[in-house]
């Protein structure tokens, strides 16, 4: 499994946490995981225990816990793990925000790249309900009845958005919705619900097990806790790491065994690219954030092809309802090819840099605001190693002025 | 993912006899009983489709359509939407090789090139028998063991081009203990 040092949720017992959770008050639960300052590990950063009392204060029938299990953020990989080791306790974080809330169906939304995974996370869930801690009166507690599903994703990155994966579990395509309204208030069939990620509803249990203080205390004033990190590429040692949020990236590196860094991609295809001279800094909320995905490019590697990569991925993952976000990956995939062939100008450099910024302001989604982020962020540190690159056939160019 | 543009290669289209039509209309029904006519019921309804006949046919999606009570360009929009539903006829094998950056950097060219010539197809393709279509997928969640394949649903990891075969010859043996899984001329049965 490429767990590489000690993971927090192997020593968590099941139960312990749940058992504490439904010892409380609801209003009491929700006031914890606020207490506890737990932030959403699924790449925004939200505070958890806020979107929980919007979702507790809204009045409605139906509410829904959906964990989103749809990771597909490139070079990320700890929720597999996750839910691979310590299913039980991500059911249990959706049956204690189940309790917070007042709902009464969680849901959870598996990649379908993970089918592997189904049948033993059904049979968890079925053991779970023999054993009275899923369905009507969990635990033996009057009055609160929850049961968790599994819905199964089918190949599409933005349905990791929250509103475009409630819009393909009410059977429709993966298109993000407008926000406000935001999903606390409507969210799937127009009911309250609160979408959270498989790590931070993990973080859920272990904090109602050893306690809000615990938590509160690891980590920086603004960033609650551990980390899960993924990390791949160039190291050693690729695999799911733990650290307190605050550690810098060069400690993470050096665990990982990182072989002569050039620069680090954190965050996946929708992060940023921190140069070695910037090693120094930290994963943080208040830093450099991160949904876990840490992928380090060594000496040897041109940032073109990693450029290209990321940028095949946004032109290929697009849901198209927005022109800026259909067109401009497309449009900066092509600059991408005309550098790579030397055949990019200064001035065609510049506009591209301007289409990047439109498209992080115009798009609807997450995906398009975060698209242009690494061209972006290389143009930033290394435009010198990208301009002016030699001409595979110099005779056609030649051949193009002459006609 | 939009499916790729690459020319697909569609079984022979043969007449059908009518009971087949009424057996797929019939498959449906039963699946509408199990996941309800409502909207939310779309989506497993066409995993189920695409899982048993490899292809969501126009016929299938207006059949669906008719017990959704909903339009079948809906149900085509849906389709065409997600990467693991899929219009064209697949093989019982997908093979999906992952082309993300962690992959790529791992040596994913070498396999790709590897698994074209053993198949003998390219990707976006599916072999003549119907057994094999070869897809790129993007990050699969496996960057730390990359190169990464996925299978149908099982995965494999750290692939070396001379492994390759051995991952054919595995999904062939796998699949041959699988009732009906190769039977000849099952993939034309709902093509209208
Ligand atoms: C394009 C895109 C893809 C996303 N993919 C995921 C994902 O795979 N998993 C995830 O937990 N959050 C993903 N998110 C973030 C979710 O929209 C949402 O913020 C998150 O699930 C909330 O949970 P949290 O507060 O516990 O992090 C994605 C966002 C965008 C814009
Ligand atoms: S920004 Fe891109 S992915 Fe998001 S809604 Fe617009 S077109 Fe779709
Ligand atoms: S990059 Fe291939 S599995 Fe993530």
């Amino acid at each position: 499994m490429n767990i590489r040092n000690e993971v927090t949720f192997a020593s968590i017992r099941p139960k312990d946490g749940l058992t504490a959770a439904l010892g409380k008050d609801r209003d009491v639960v929700v006031e914890e995981v606020l207490r506890s300052g737990l932030k959403g590990r699924g790449g925004a950063g939200f505070p958890t225990g806020v979107k929980w009392k919007l979702a507790a204060e809204a009045k409605a029938e139906e509410k829904y816990i959906i964990c989103n299990a749809d990771e597909g953020e490139p070079g990320t990989f700890k929720d597999r793990v996750i839910l691979a080791e310590w299913a039980d306790l991500v059911f249990e974080g959706m049956t204690i925000a189940g309790y917070a809330i007042g709902a009464k169906s969680g849901i959870i939304y598996l990649r379908g790249e993970y089918g592997y995974l189904r049948q033993a996370l059904e049979d968890k869930l079925a053991l779970r309900r023999t054993e009275g801690l899923l369905g009507d009166d969990v635990m033996g507690k009057k009055g609160f009845s929850f049961d968790i599903h599994i819905h199964m994703g089918c190949g599409a990155y933005v349905c990791g958005e929250e509103s475009a994966l409630i819009e393909s579990l009410e059977g429709k395509r993966g298109e993000s919705r407008n926000r406000p309204p935001f999903p606390v208030s409507e969210g799937l069939f127009g009911c309250p619900t609160v979408v959270n990620n498989v790590e931070t509803l993990a973080w859920v249990a272990a904090i109602f097990a050893l306690g809000p203080d615990w938590f509160k205390h690891v980590g920086t004033e603004k960033s609650s806790g551990y980390k899960l990190l993924s990390i791949s590429g160039d190291v050693a040692h690729p695999g799911v790491y733990e650290f307190p949020m605050g550690t810098k990236i060069s400690a993470i590196l050096k665990a990982a065994g990182a072989e002569r860094p050039k620069a680090a991609v954190v965050g996946g295809a929708s992060g940023i690219l921190v140069p070695a001279k910037d090693f120094k800094r930290a994963i943080c909320f208040e830093d450099v954030s991160t949904g876990g995905s840490i992928i380090v490019l060594s000496e040897d590697r041109d940032f073109l092809d990693i450029l290209e990569n990321f940028q095949e991925f946004f032109a290929d993952e697009s849901c198209g309802q927005c022109t800026i976000c259909r067109l401009g990956n497309v449009k900066l995939l092509e600059g991408i090819r005309l550098l790579k062939e030397g055949r990019c100008t200064t001035k065609h450099l510049q506009e591209l840099c301007t289409l990047g910024s439109s498209m992080r302001a115009a798009s609807k989604c997450g995906l398009g605001q975060a698209s242009p982020n690494m061209f972006l962020s290389i143009l930033q540190h290394f435009k010198g190693e990208v301009l002016g690159r030699p001409q595979a056939d110099d005779h056609f160019v030649n051949k193009r002025k002459a006609s | 993912m939009p499916n790729s543009t690459a020319e697909k290669v569609r079984p022979v289209q043969k007449d059908r006899p009518g009971s087949k039509v009424n057996s797929l209309q019939d498959e449906i029904d039963r699946l509408t009983e199990r996941f309800g006519t409502e909207r939310k019921a779309l989506i497993p309804i066409l995993q189920e489709i695409k899982k048993r006949h490899h292809i969501i046919s126009g016929y299938a999606m207006q059949c669906v359509a008719d017990r959704l009570s909903i339009s079948p360009a809906e149900v085509y929009g849906v389709v065409s939407f997600y990467s693991f539903l899929h219009e064209e006829y697949q093989g019982r094998i997908v093979i999906r090789l992952c082309r993300t950056i962690s992959c790529d950097m791992a040596g994913k060219d070498a396999i790709a090139r590897q698994i074209q010539n053993d198949l003998g197809i390219k990707f976006g393709e599916t072999t003549p028998d119907g057994k094999f279509s070869l897809e790129w997928a993007n990050c699969v969640g496996m960057c730390d063991q990359g190169p990464a394949i996925i299978v149908n649903e099982q995965v494999f990891t750290h692939v070396t081009p001379e492994k390759v075969q051995e991952i054919i010859t595995a999904c062939v043996k796998m699949y041959e203990r699988t009732p009906d899984l190769f039977k000849k001329g099952n993939h034309n049965e709902h093509k209208k």
